[in-house]
């Protein structure tokens, strides 16, 4: 068995992004996610790496697309509000087809909002993030073990379908501290054929561009993408499945919401209420297919969030409306407790089902 | 015998370029720079967006699109990446002095080891002739139509003088390319940029005073008449910052 160590939540994720061959990091100071920088400030130059404290957000992201341009492992992160100033950067990345890992480590909003953990960024980071049509895989750690985990994972998704990963994590994870084995057998990164490192004068010059004058041509390269974005929802989708042999109440949640409902659920179970639970790991590609065969058997369906109701949209599409989907939630930096979740169960419970 | 030909670092591909433009020349010099100091296979341009935005299709090297005013982060980017790459960014007034501000600031006060090619044309050609942070005080342009008002509009940015300031930059070198003699300092100043940054040196931005006749509403010829009766007064030529030049003089 690997040894464990006791770490942060912020530094198991920024050592496993060296572990897993990131050599160049670019950020911006912003809380909660600070210790991500400060780890890489001290790390980037003992290994010949890069840290660079950007101007800006923007000037972060727009330095992970000149690295990731010449093929090297790059990564970003922020909170919140500094992901909506990368969301330029984020449609760029797109546009271009570079792979990035971007972090972000919510906090309450909107505006300035609070410095506690939320999860109000799903919309945002699950249909787009900026202008355009395009995806970014979204992965939603719910321990310090998959803050590192979800880090490699993410870098080599990146690579593998050339497009921006994001680790959708919040102010919890980022804080906490719990133990983690931080070893993995690491797969070398693809070839990369296309990356502008010169030409030696031994090929055609390479472009990286998002530019398309031609409709048709920019019609084409959108189908392009979204064919390889299908290739990602056939491939990629991950979650866990909790109790869910027998449960007539479902819950879905990620992240903080999900180790909260956890609990709810095995005091729930010990009251003889079957409660059971979807956490998405990869919230795009949302996992349609066990929330739509869960939606055969279960009664009801309670989506806790600390947002006011985001990720419930996708539990009611891929359920297809077909069983009552309720929210339960807490916002602005609170999160939701045991009890309340547990008080919703039993309310289902009773309901049993009912609208 | 041949006496004039296109330069390697130069692609086949026609330009969009108006008729009077001054890129060609600009792209011409920076061509030729390459050329001469043997560097297109490990040079790496990046384009801008504005009237040079297409860039990426005309240098033989490999090139970059990056977002508006975002050059100099990409650039560091890449340059921190892989040092041993020249890297050099194409940047118009909009992307430069306006929008890109802070990247520009910043860059040149890290002294990033990278080069800036600066067209300065006074106006947002691409999007058909707006004020621009570079218009003249009085300058009538489609966003100024009364003439650039500095009560309203503030005066504006010089890019040279600005960044002079700092002590991060290596040189900073303003030229013109409306005569031959100007087009043949231009050069002279853009081949010093690229030098500084293969000797290491740092930070080095050429800006390069162009015309533009098509938004400037002027026939070839008088726009580049314009560059010497109002462009230059207010934008003068030469060095701002040498400061290898500079620590020579102190020995």
């Amino acid at each position: 068995m690997s040894e464990k160590v006791l770490m942060k939540g912020n530094e198991a994720l920024a050592e496993a992004a060296i572990i897993a061959g990131c050599r160049h990091y670019f950020g911006y100071p912003i809380t909660p996610q600070t210790e991500v920088a400060a780890y890489m400030a001290k790390r980037m130059p003992k290994i010949g790496g890069t840290f660079l404290q950007a101007e800006s957000e923007i000037a972060a992201i727009n330095m992970v697309y000149g690295v990731s341009s010449t093929g090297h492992r790059v990564m970003t992160s922020s909170s919140s509000p500094g992901i909506s100033l990368k969301g330029e950067g984020l449609s760029y990345l797109a546009g271009s087809d570079l792979p990035a890992l971007v972090i972000n480590v919510q906090r309450g909003g909107p505006g300035l909002g609070g410095i506690q953990p939320s999860q109000s960024d799903y919309f945002q980071a699950t249909k787009g993030g900026a202008h355009g049509d395009f995806h970014m895989i979204v992965l939603a750690p719910a321990s310090v073990q998959e803050m590192a985990d979800l880090t490699v994972k993410g870098f080599e998704l990146a690579d593998k379908y050339r497009m921006t990963s994001m680790v959708l994590a919040d102010g919890t994870m980022g804080q906490m501290m719990e133990p983690v084995s931080l070893e993995y057998d690491i797969k070398p990164a693809p070839e990369k054929p296309w990356a502008t490192t010169g030409t030696k004068m031994q090929r055609e010059h390479n472009i990286i561009n998002s530019l398309s004058l031609v409709p048709e041509e920019l019609e084409r390269l959108n189908i392009e993408r979204y064919k390889r974005y299908d290739e990602v929802e056939k491939n990629e989708v991950m979650y866990e499945e909790y109790m869910m042999d027998d449960a007539e109440i479902c819950i879905a949640a990620f992240g903080i919401a999900a180790r909260v409902s956890k609990n709810a659920i095995t005091e729930a179970r010990r009251q003889g209420i079957k409660a059971g639970m979807i956490r998405p790991i990869t919230l795009w590609p949302f996992p349609k297919a066990p929330f739509k065969k869960a939606a055969k058997s279960v009664k009801q369906f309670i989506s806790v969030e600390l947002s006011m109701g985001q990720m419930i949209e996708d539990v009611r599409l891929a359920t297809e409306c077909r069983v009552p989907v309720t929210l339960c939630n807490r916002v602005g930096g609170m999160i939701p407790s045991p009890e309340m979740v547990l008080e919703a169960i039993k309310e289902a419970a009773k309901n049993g089902g009912a609208r | 015998m041949v006496v004039f030909e296109k330069p390697h670092a130069l692609t086949d591909v026609p330009m969009h370029y108006c008729p009077g433009c001054t890129h060609g020349i600009v792209h011409r010099l920076v061509a030729e720079v390459i050329d001469e100091l043997g560097i297109e296979g490990k040079t790496v341009g990046i384009a801008p967006v504005g009237c040079s935005v297409m860039a990426y299709n005309y240098f033989n090297c490999d090139m970059i699109e990056a977002a508006h005013g975002r050059a100099p982060a990409v650039a560091t980017g890449v340059k921190r990446a892989e040092p041993d790459n020249i890297v050099f960014t194409y940047q118009g007034d909009g992307d430069l002095a306006s929008i890109g501000t802070a990247e520009t600031v910043h860059s040149a006060a890290r002294n990033e080891n990278i080069t800036v090619i600066f067209i300065n044309n006074a106006i947002y050609g691409m999007t058909g002739g707006q004020m621009a942070p570079t218009s003249l005080p009085g300058q009538v342009t489609q966003t100024s139509p009364y003439g650039r008002d500095v009560k309203l509009c503030g005066y504006p940015v010089k890019v040279c003088e600005m960044l002079s300031q700092l002590d991060g930059p290596e040189y900073l070198e303003r030229v013109a390319v409306n005569n031959v003699k100007n087009i043949k300092n231009a050069k002279k100043a853009i081949k010093k940029a690229f030098q500084n940054q293969i000797d290491g040196k740092g930070f080095s931005l050429v800006e390069v005073i162009s015309s533009c006749p098509t938004n400037w509403g002027l026939t070839p010829q008088n726009a580049l008449k314009w560059i010497d009766e109002k462009m230059i007064p207010y934008y003068p030529l030469g060095v701002y910052k040498d400061r290898s030049a500079a620590k020579e003089e102190t020995k």
